[in-house]
């Protein structure tokens, strides 16, 4: 007992002093701010892509590749190949008996971004005529839907957002036609939203190609019917497919540029780390022999060195917790919610939120408590371990 | 110089405060130095590429494909030296993983465009021999062990054979030097590739265009584009820089993400070091007043402290870059072959000058503006 209050009133007199030496506790508080501010901001970009792929796709929908294409670009899929995938196993129907699937195809058109004006490659995927009844997620937010056999696309809204030229009306030009955007759609934050769609007939016929696609896409009767609609295609001689869970194959999409946005993150925060550590313990040490004597008068009054350890560690944990929340809001005020997109995925401009999620405060406040018990922890020790007689002398 | 005792007794004064603003002005300049060193490697990249050489693709988009027979056109325009083409194999060997930059093209010509590689003259008669030939770049080779002579089979993600196979088989009949990471190291012939190909035949994705002279790019480049308007295969040609400048682009806005943290680095740490120097001034006000009894003036007084603060912050500043450039060879499979750029160490220097005054001067004016007689009594 006698012990816990003697901690109580050494840490307590100890926080009151802390606005004697606003500037060098303020050392903590910045430098810490600033190593969390900038891991935080980081990680928001993987966090946030990771968001939208995430929303990607369902447990319940299947995706049909040519085998060996590890993304959607590199495939190619005839006629008769979609024609026999749509009659799998386990594929639900609609009202009609038909088979939910939507055969896709996608292009690269080269647009430029709002921001910087850069040139970069937007996918404009062509889309069956059940792709509404396969997405029911899709939504016309503005304008209307396109005809098909008509020139005509809708665009994502991130696209929208992102990129020069997409409004209603606006015109864009591919190999063999012009297009005019008549609608704006949302489809629950996935990744298709960075896109813009057509009728794939249209698109095909545009360019003169055959009926081929490079994907076919299908709604399930359920979530475990997957299995039985691989099944019945890969023992299928006619086809040489690869098929994949809708949301697998979008998280797979995504998983080394999040990756290597993670590397930077913490490599970055971790050098940081290492200079505001640094910060702190000059901080601490000149927190401490700025009370030499008082510590010195303490000890002779027979306070314990163990409450001489805790008040000053908690010190160095309340300001650096300080700086952790600061450098997370910061964050948090500066880029949630920030938009920008990159190539790094697979396919085409992938738009995304910067996401900074109640996980990456904590995060970013679990490593200021870490820097601030490591920058405490010696000049804590220090005023411990000094010698009463000495220090005492010294007035 | 007969006041450097005095400053390096100052500096040193409290060993535990300096050595650790040390440390951390150290971090920050090799933070500093790895990104600033990437970011300008990269640009310096971008500049070095060579500028008697055009790209030709598709004005729509480059996976759109231009007809194999525009070379003949292309090769008329007046200035054109030589014109090769390549197209996108998406190839692996044994695992998707293991990504071979391999592209099919017309190899004779190609070693006249490109005039930096060098080949042997036989391995390259042994290629226009060989339908199934290759030619692979000395480390690629290497890599994987491949000789002269082995029958290699590359996946590719895009096309399949007339048999339906998406493996190709392809015989090494040479090698060539590669002189810097980007390049394309495993080149095989059109002629097979086209014939075998299920489908997208008679398509390439660039054409290459040699060209005799830098001064002619943008004659050469509006030309040929001019020759294309209007068909259904548009074309855009652009130069080696401004099609690299596209292609960083793509992966996002690698400058401002290398200065916003940077910038963050560098106003903590100024915060940090102005506050380590206020705080060994506002210690020493009797010693200083000393000085100033024994008739140092307060110029000098200021110059003192001043300079004590340049030391500290060139000197840590020289370490944290000397640090980042004993690591970039270490980064060398992710980036590539290149060295700290100079700009770079220019940069750090004159960024740890300006640190130097910024936090150098408030406490320097200060001593300068001390009045001996309050410092002395401690007011």
């Amino acid at each position: 007992m006698k012990m816990w209050r003697q901690i109580g009133s050494v840490t307590a007199m100890n926080l009151r002093s802390i606005p004697q030496r606003l500037s060098t506790s303020l050392v903590i508080v910045i430098g810490i701010a600033g190593v969390v501010a900038v891991l935080v901001s980081v990680l928001a970009m993987s966090t946030g892509m990771i968001k939208t792929m995430n929303n990607t796709g369902r447990d319940d929908r299947a995706l049909v590749l040519r085998n060996g294409s590890a993304a959607e670009s590199g495939s190619v899929l005839s006629r008769d190949a979609v024609r026999l995938i749509s009659d799998g196993a386990g594929i639900r129907r609609d009202v009609d008996g038909k088979p939910i699937v939507s055969a896709e195809g996608i292009r690269l058109v080269n647009m430029f971004k709002k921001g910087d004006g850069a040139e970069i490659n937007v996918v404009l995927r062509g889309v069956g005529n059940k792709f509404q009844v396969l997405r029911p997620e899709f939504r016309i937010l503005e304008g209307r839907m396109f005809n098909a056999a008509v020139n005509e696309i809708v665009v994502g809204k991130s696209a929208h957002a992102q990129f020069k030229g997409l409004a209603i009306g606006d015109r864009i030009t591919t190999r063999g036609a012009n297009w005019t955007v008549v609608g704006i759609f949302s489809s629950g934050g996935d990744s298709h939203e960075s896109e813009l769609l057509a009728d794939i007939d249209t698109l095909n016929s545009a360019e003169r190609r055959g009926g081929g696609a490079q994907s076919v896409n299908v709604q399930l009767q359920s979530t475990a019917a997957f299995q039985a609609f691989k099944d019945s295609l890969t023992s299928n001689p006619a086809l040489a497919v690869d098929v994949y869970r809708e949301r697998d194959y979008y998280r797979q999409q995504s998983r080394t540029i999040g990756r290597v946005i993670s590397v930077i993150a913490y490599v970055v925060g971790g050098i940081m780390a290492i200079g505001a550590i640094f910060g702190a313990l000059n901080t601490m040490y000149s927190a401490v022999s700025a009370r030499l004597q008082e510590i010195a008068t303490l000890r002779a009054l027979g306070f314990g060195s163990t409450a001489m350890v805790i008040s000053v560690l908690s010190e160095a944990l309340l300001l650096s917790c300080i700086g952790g929340a600061i450098g997370a809001v910061l964050a948090w005020l500066f880029f949630n919610g920030h938009v920008v997109s990159t190539g790094g995925t697979a396919t085409g401009q992938l738009v995304f939120e910067l996401t900074v999620s109640p996980q990456l405060v904590v995060t970013g406040i679990v490593w200021a408590c870490v820097i601030g018990l490591i920058g405490g922890l010696f000049p804590a020790v220090r005023a411990a371990r000094l010698p009463v007689a000495t220090a005492l002398r010294a007035i | 110089m007969k006041y450097f005792p005095l400053i390096w007794a100052g500096l040193w004064r409290k060993k535990a405060r300096t050595i650790f603003t040390m440390l951390s002005i150290v971090v920050a300049f090799l933070l500093f130095g790895l990104l600033q060193g990437i970011n300008q490697g990269f640009n310096q990249a971008v500049q070095n590429l060579n500028v008697d050489r055009l790209y030709t693709s598709a004005k729509t988009n480059m996976t759109d494909g231009l007809p194999y027979a525009y070379a003949a056109r292309i090769k008329g325009v007046q200035g054109v030296r030589a014109v090769s083409h390549w197209t996108y194999f998406g190839g692996y060997y044994q695992e998707s993983k293991n990504v071979i930059p391999a592209f099919s093209t017309d190899a004779e010509a190609l070693f006249q465009v490109y005039r930096e590689l060098t080949i042997k003259p036989e391995y390259l008669e042994a290629m226009k021999r060989t339908r199934t030939g290759a030619l692979v770049g000395e480390k690629l080779a290497q890599q994987y062990h491949w000789k002269i002579g082995d029958r290699v089979p590359i996946g590719t993600s895009i096309w399949t054979d007339k048999q339906g196979s998406n493996t190709w088989q392809f015989d090494i009949v040479g090698t060539f030097e590669v002189p810097s990471a980007g390049m394309p190291s495993f080149y095989f012939n059109h002629d097979y590739f086209d014939e075998a190909a299920a489908f997208g035949n008679g398509v390439v994705h660039y054409y290459i265009v040699g060209i005799d002279s830098p001064t002619n790019a943008t004659r050469i480049s509006k030309e040929i584009d001019a020759m294309f308007e209007n068909s259904t295969n548009e074309t855009r040609t652009q130069t080696e820089s401004a099609m690299m400048q596209m292609q960083l682009k793509q992966i996002g806005d690698i400058n401002f993400i290398a200065n916003s943290i940077v910038g963050a680095v560098l106003f903590t740490l100024l915060f940090l070091t102005a506050n380590t120097m206020m705080q060994s001034v506002r210690e020493r006000t009797s010693e200083l007043a000393v000085l100033k009894t024994f008739g140092f003036s307060d110029g000098k007084v200021l110059g003192l402290v001043l300079t004590e603060a340049f030391l500290l912050c060139l000197f840590s500043a020289a370490l944290g870059l000397v640090l980042a450039g004993l690591v970039f060879p270490a980064l060398k499979p992710i980036f590539g072959d290149f060295k700290m750029p100079l700009v770079v160490v220019a940069m750090g220097a004159a960024l740890a000058m300006l640190l130097a005054l910024v936090s150098g001067l408030p406490p320097a004016w200060r001593a300068r503006q001390l009045n001996i007689v309050d410092a002395l009594a401690g007011r």
